[in-house]
């Protein structure tokens, strides 16, 4: 009988050279900071949209010794940041956490952790679509000067529809941050309610994009401010009730659907810190979302949450 | 105006810009004072549009000379100029009024975003001032209050080339380019957008580059005319001069040739 032939892996599953050209473009980024560095995206066993880009970025800075966090709005035990996760402990023989203060690395998509990032922590962030202009001006070769000449009268225009249609600057993710004063950044679709923790953050930040083969970084400490008018500056979005589990304000909540009646409860998207701000108060040991308790509401609901 | 008339806004001579190695227009010579209206007029392909690129610096000056006199006084080589001192021309001192107005607008963006670009790119940050003089341009070109929030993909020909010329001159240039900017409109609504030309022009005392195949067009907004053929100029002056008493064969030809009625 043949034995099955383990796979061996390089650590961190790209090659030497790749990480080499990923790390290359890292420090670029680094030292421009909200610049988008041009790298050649690899292939990575994921399709494209699945967060490639952070695999990559992840795997060109994960080491043995790193402890790995992966979320996906916010959740650890959604199927791409599980999957991500065992992914790393497979070909980089790191340990994972779900804990945001422990971990080293955090891969993330859409959601920056509720908890506080120290310094010595990186973030990294999975994007979509890397330039900020994209949907104002579609040539590439015309976004790259705009951003080269600091010519950024474009994204005005952009918030000037939207309070001339709404009343307001409706826009509620990937809001366009401008980035140690001078390149004006898609910060991924994180909700505007993050945007400020951005903001001389201590921890490193790193975005890749992997479809558009693009990389850029804001390092510690860099100002990221949010753009807006005089008389219509950035609001970030706020929640008037707590978390429904744990009780936390102040937080960006998930609004659950429980019935079909209409009624839905708001919980925490960041998992990890509901899960600890529950037990803190002893109200919830641990959060398991087939584990709710939901009140008898009759036929069809059964099975409905997952 | 006097003080500045002691030298031109736009002194070119021997200009010349090639495509390959043909000329698109050669040996090009005049000046332009401030407040004052330039007619090119021509027949198609005589290089009207290349000299207007190449004036605007959207196309390179292969040979020859242009130079501008900036809001300082200075007069500069407009090739030895970088390419962001141009684009702040183009922002802050030049208007570039295209043929057809979707090259010039955003096409899916509201009438008084359109208007306020400009502004915001010019640095303007404070939302009810922007849309305050968006406003009143449009007023000024006849746009209806009411359709400010409407995006120039929803209206008429004549009202997107009025939303263009809004946007070129709200943020106060001192120069106008301007490409065809009646041709393709129907005729009543070419009578009143040149006649709204002309009192802007006069109002703003703007130096303004028309670029026309229409003689009609230069009688009635120009101050002097030059004919172009074949990439070269062959006649330039006083406009009701060059288009009464033609000098050269083929203005006498151009002009011989308008239909009376």
């Amino acid at each position: 009988m043949l034995a099955e032939p383990r796979i061996v892996y390089n650590e961190g599953y790209l090659d030497e050279q790749t990480k080499r050209v990923v790390r290359r473009a890292l420090l670029k980024g680094i030292a421009i900071p909200g610049f988008q560095v041009p790298f050649a995206s690899r292939e990575v066993p994921m399709p494209r949209g699945w967060g490639t880009g952070g695999v990559q970025v992840t795997a060109s800075v994960i080491g043995p010794d790193d402890l790995l966090k992966v979320i996906d709005q916010g959740a650890d035990d959604t199927t791409n940041a599980v999957s991500i996760r065992q992914f790393f402990e497979r070909v980089a023989g790191s340990e994972s956490t779900t804990r945001t203060d422990e971990a080293t690395v955090i891969q993330t998509r859409h959601r920056i952790p509720e908890t506080p990032l120290a310094e010595g922590q990186i973030l990294v962030y999975q994007v979509p679509i890397p330039e900020p202009l994209r949907f104002l001006e579609p040539r590439e070769t015309e976004t790259r000067r705009l951003h080269a000449l600091e010519e950024y009268g474009l994204m005005y225009v952009k918030l000037f529809e939207d309070i001339s249609r709404y009343g307001h600057i409706a826009k509620t993710y990937d809001y366009p941050v401008m980035v140690n004063g001078r390149y004006v950044m898609a910060p991924s679709p994180v909700p505007s309610f993050d945007n400020p923790k951005m903001h001389m953050n201590p921890a490193l930040q790193l975005f890749g994009a992997g479809r558009e083969k693009r990389i850029y970084a804001v390092p510690p400490y860099t100002s990221v401010e949010s753009l807006g008018f005089e008389d219509f500056p950035f609001e970030p979005q706020q929640f008037d009730q707590p978390c429904q589990i744990c009780g936390s304000s102040g937080v960006y909540l998930d609004e659950v659907v429980t019935d079909d009646a209409g009624g839905a409860m708001y919980v925490c998207s960041d998992t990890d810190h509901c899960t600890r701000a529950a037990s803190a108060v002893g109200f919830r040991a641990s959060r398991t979302r087939g584990e709710w308790d939901f009140p008898a509401t009759g036929t069809g609901t059964e099975g409905a949450v997952q | 105006m006097i003080a500045e008339s002691a030298s031109p806004l736009l002194s070119v001579s021997g200009a010349g810009h090639h495509y390959g190695n043909r000329f698109g227009c050669r040996g090009v010579s005049f000046d332009l004072w401030p407040g004052e209206v330039l007619a090119v007029v021509g027949e198609s392909g005589s290089g009207k549009s290349t000299l207007l690129g190449m004036l605007s610096q959207r196309l390179n000056i292969d040979e020859g000379s242009v130079h501008y006199q900036t809001a300082e006084g200075q007069m500069t080589d407009l090739a030895t100029l970088s390419e962001p001192e141009v684009r702040r021309l183009w922002r802050t001192e030049w208007g570039f009024v295209h043929q057809n107005a979707a090259e010039g607008l955003r096409m899916h963006v509201s009438a008084g975003g359109n208007v306020g670009e400009p502004l915001m790119a010019n640095g303007a940050r404070h939302y009810g001032k922007i849309r305050a003089r968006a406003a009143d341009w449009l007023q000024r070109v006849e746009i209806l209050a009411d359709r400010i929030d409407e995006t120039p993909a929803t209206f008429s020909g004549g009202m997107r080339q009025r939303v263009q010329i809004a946007r070129n001159l709200v943020f106060g240039p001192r120069l106008v380019f301007m490409d065809e900017p009646t041709s393709g409109l129907d005729v009543s609504v070419q009578a009143k957008l040149l006649d709204l030309i002309r009192s802007l022009v006069a109002d703003l005392g703007l130096a303004v580059v028309v670029v026309t195949h229409d003689l009609a067009v230069a009688r009635l907004i120009s101050h002097r005319t030059l004919v172009m053929q074949g990439g070269q100029v062959v006649e330039q002056g006083l406009t009701d001069r060059v288009l009464d008493d033609p000098q050269a064969a083929y203005t006498q030809l151009l002009v011989s040739s308008i239909l009376k009625g």
